[in-house]
């Protein structure tokens, strides 16, 4: 919303005056090119509401009027301003109402136009891709690279949805640990597959990855250089691989542990890398024209957050390895459909935080 | 060929680096939160450097830096370390060097 806002400030008397507010609204409106029905219902509104304070005022006179010999007029002034500023008041309110519903109704459709837009990409349509500003290139060609990886990750998730569906039913009937196995291979193989996916396309524009703007929103909370924290995976999945042995038990804390030490030294690197590249970029004197060398210098610093993704998503790989290696085929089997359940409940919240119904307008 | 190799056993742990780069500095935090102070080389000082440099990719560092040296010999570069310390293989053999004050 970009209006104005303290809307109502109380005065020195403790009434609210909201005089200059009638102008704000009034204006929001006049600026308001669209066509848009509501507007002329607003217009209307106003035209009430003008009609309805001047007889409310004509009132208010003729009934001072019957008690002027006795009323000071010192009261009868204020008794009128107080009535004013209610009207306006109210009428300050009711225009306020109108404009929030205007831009609710504006929100629904930019959701409804948001959803299409998902649902064409994730259908492999390449236009999903071309319409995206962000990877037209500065020539106006669009980035393949990323183009390309939108296409695959919408066949990766469908495939990972896949995936968690044969697990948990096969978790239920009782198959044996060598067919278990077999899944819980093409499960941690397709985790590969996405490391193998990112590390290309972080080549070809490694803010994109980072951005991760490829994930959902829920998913984009959670983001550590780009992709999920491999402390937190463990935290995921560890209450739900109960019961470990006390071998498992150690050998999961030292990988916890181990994991926390190097996600510390990979984020103080990161940070080491934002100084050095923001002190480069505002280095050298302001009052030249010329920013070209510190831009140059600093696109060259840019090239090591290629390596901070690839060390980030081969310590997610190294995680997943360790747990496969720790836990028997069955632990694993529930691990990889904890792990995958988890992001599928992600991507539903942000579904559903994208279409939840409008907070209620303030008095 | 000769550089790399005496330096890298003049001290307990040694690190191969370059003044600028960030992945190089990760590493010997991590080393420190480990509890082991480490010597950092930064070839892009040395007059010796383009040789220096050669050398360790020679050795079968990917990247030249980081290279890790622990106890006289070749570690690897960050992927190997990360690798070595998730499967719990790194402390062990940091163990000798540890220094905790």
């Amino acid at each position: 919303m970009n209006s104005p806002t303290p809307q109502f400030v109380p005065s020195r008397l403790g009434i609210y005056e909201p005089i200059h507010q009638i102008g704000i609204w009034g204006e929001n409106f006049k600026s308001n090119g669209n066509p848009n029905t509501s507007t002329s219902v607003i217009v209307e509104v106003d035209n009430k509401l003008e009609n309805e304070s001047e007889t409310t005022s004509h009132e208010m006179l003729t009934a001072s009027n019957t008690y002027e010999q006795e009323a000071s007029k010192p009261i009868d002034k204020i008794q009128r301003r107080l009535a004013q500023n209610r009207e306006a008041a109210r009428k300050s309110r009711l225009r306020k109402k109108a404009y929030v519903q205007q831009l609710e109704n504006s929100r629904l459709k930019l959701i409804q136009l948001e959803q299409e837009l998902q649902r064409a990409r994730q259908q492999g349509l390449y236009m999903g891709g071309v319409l995206e500003g962000s990877h037209i290139g500065f020539s106006g060609t669009v980035n393949s690279g990323i183009a390309a990886f939108e296409m695959e990750y919408g066949r990766w998730v469908d495939v990972q949805h896949r995936q968690i569906c044969e697990l948990r039913t096969t978790l239920n009937a009782h198959i044996s640990d060598i067919e278990l196995r077999i899944l819980v291979e093409s499960g941690i193989g397709h985790y590969f597959e996405l490391f193998r996916m990112k590390s290309t396309v972080a080549k070809a524009d490694v803010f994109y990855v980072i951005s991760g703007v490829w994930k959902t929103s829920a998913e984009r909370f959670f983001s550590w250089i780009g992709g999920f924290r491999p402390s937190e995976l463990l935290k995921v999945l560890v209450p739900q691989l109960d019961p470990l042995t006390e071998q498992q038990i150690l050998e999961v804390c030292n990988l916890k542990q181990s994991c926390q030490q190097a996600e510390d030294a990979l984020s103080q690197g990161m940070e080491k890398l934002q100084e050095t590249v923001s002190s480069t970029v505002a280095g050298g004197p302001v009052d030249e024209v010329s920013y070209i060398p510190q831009v140059a210098t600093a696109m060259e610093k840019l090239e090591a957050l290629v390596s901070f993704v690839n060390q980030a998503d081969h310590l997610r790989q190294e995680t997943l390895q360790q747990m496969s290696r720790i836990l028997t085929t069955r632990q694993a089997a529930r691990g990889l459909l904890a792990l995958g359940e988890y992001f599928h409940r992600l991507r539903a919240l942000s579904t559903l935080w994208a279409t939840r119904p409008p907070e209620p307008s303030l008095p | 060929m000769d550089k790399v190799m005496r330096l890298a056993s003049e001290k307990d742990v040694v690190v191969f680096s370059k003044s600028s780069c960030c992945l190089c500095y990760a590493i010997t935090i991590l080393f420190q939160e480990l509890g082991v102070t480490s010597t950092v080389h930064e070839i892009d000082q040395d007059p010796e450097g383009r040789e220096m440099e050669k050398t360790l990719v020679r050795l079968g560092c990917n990247a030249p830096v980081p290279a890790i040296f622990v106890g006289g010999r070749l570690v690897g570069s960050t992927n190997e370390v990360m690798s070595l310390h998730l499967s719990g293989g790194l402390i062990p053999m940091l163990k000798p060097y540890q220094t905790w004050c």
